[in-house]
């Protein structure tokens, strides 16, 4: 019942990682989040792109002078399916 | 099942590491205290000296408005110092600590907290600046605290909860000040003095050891 609950895209540390930084930062840049989760920029845009195949994170792109500047933002979607996990993880560890 | 617990400690840790910033310390606290308490030292013993006779209280009373012009010019240049010195120490305290943590001191989150935190205090920094071209000196170490206190609250949702509290207390301490005239001195210093070394010991006990 509980493990149903229990969502998979969320199954690797580095997704809740990035989940758990969306749900407090309305934006959040790539370069933020590689420091915080210290992850290299290929494994950080591979979870980044799953999650927002998921439609979990939506982005936008500008620049910073000429450097390309990426904004990651969690859709609400990607909220309520967190929150949802967070809940099940809790409900688990109290038994 | 301890996996899990480790998976919602890590999100804890995240969700707080992205959102405050840690790396202010309580050295830094305890520092700005101690310049504090000597820049009211040095401004007591000016004030005496002026003065002559009387009591304590009799020397920061709220008659005393007409202050002398040479006197202004000292408790403007004590105040100066004071600020610059507390910034650099705080700055310094800061910095190391972040060394030490291997973290980055300027990212969105300093930024944000500096500029929370700076606009109540210049605000407040002119607006005293107006009261003294008024000839209200004596209301200056109240004014200070209030919105050195309005700064904090003000800056603590980018930092550690206990700066909203320190930030209530300068409050608390500048407004009674207002009330209990001929002790704003004394107010000031309990307030920047004591307080922040108080807190300051508080902090590094609890975040920094």
């Amino acid at each position: 019942m509980i493990l149903e609950k229990f969502n998979k895209t969320f199954e690797s540390k580095a997704r809740l990682g990035i989940m758990s930084v969306l749900m407090v930062n309305d934006f959040v840049n790539f370069i933020t989040l590689k420091e915080l989760l210290n992850l290299t920029d290929g494994n950080l845009a591979s979870h980044l792109r799953a999650l927002e195949e998921a439609s979990y994170l939506s982005f936008s792109k500008d620049f910073i002078g000429r450097k390309p500047n990426t904004i990651y933002s969690a859709t609400i979607e990607g909220k309520v399916a967190f929150s949802d996990h967070l809940n099940a993880l809790e409900k688990l560890i109290k038994g | 099942m301890n996996e899990h617990l480790d998976q919602l400690k890590e999100i804890r840790t995240l969700m707080e590491r992205s959102s405050k910033f840690l790396s202010l310390s309580g050295l830094s606290g305890v520092s700005a205290g101690i310049i504090a308490l000597f820049a009211a030292l040095l401004v007591y013993l000016k004030k005496e000296k002026i003065v002559q006779s009387g009591t304590f209280q009799s020397l920061f009373e709220s008659s005393i408005t007409d202050s002398s012009i040479d006197f202004k010019i000292y408790i403007l240049k004590v105040s100066l110092f004071t600020l610059l010195a507390a910034l650099l120490s705080g700055f310094y305290f800061t910095l190391n600590k972040a060394k030490k943590n291997n973290q980055n001191v300027w990212n969105n989150l300093s930024k944000a907290l500096l500029i929370n935190l700076s606009i109540p205090l210049i605000a407040g920094g002119l607006f005293i600046l107006g009261m003294m071209n008024h000839g209200l000196l004596w209301l200056a170490p109240s004014a200070t605290l209030v919105f050195y206190g309005l700064a904090l609250i003000n800056a603590s949702k980018y930092t550690v909860r206990d700066v909203f509290y320190l930030g209530i207390c300068e409050i608390v301490l500048g407004v009674l000040s207002m009330f209990l005239t001929g002790f704003t001195l004394l107010f000031w210093a309990l307030g920047f003095g004591i307080l922040h070394i108080l807190y300051g010991t508080i902090m590094y006990l609890k975040y920094d050891k």
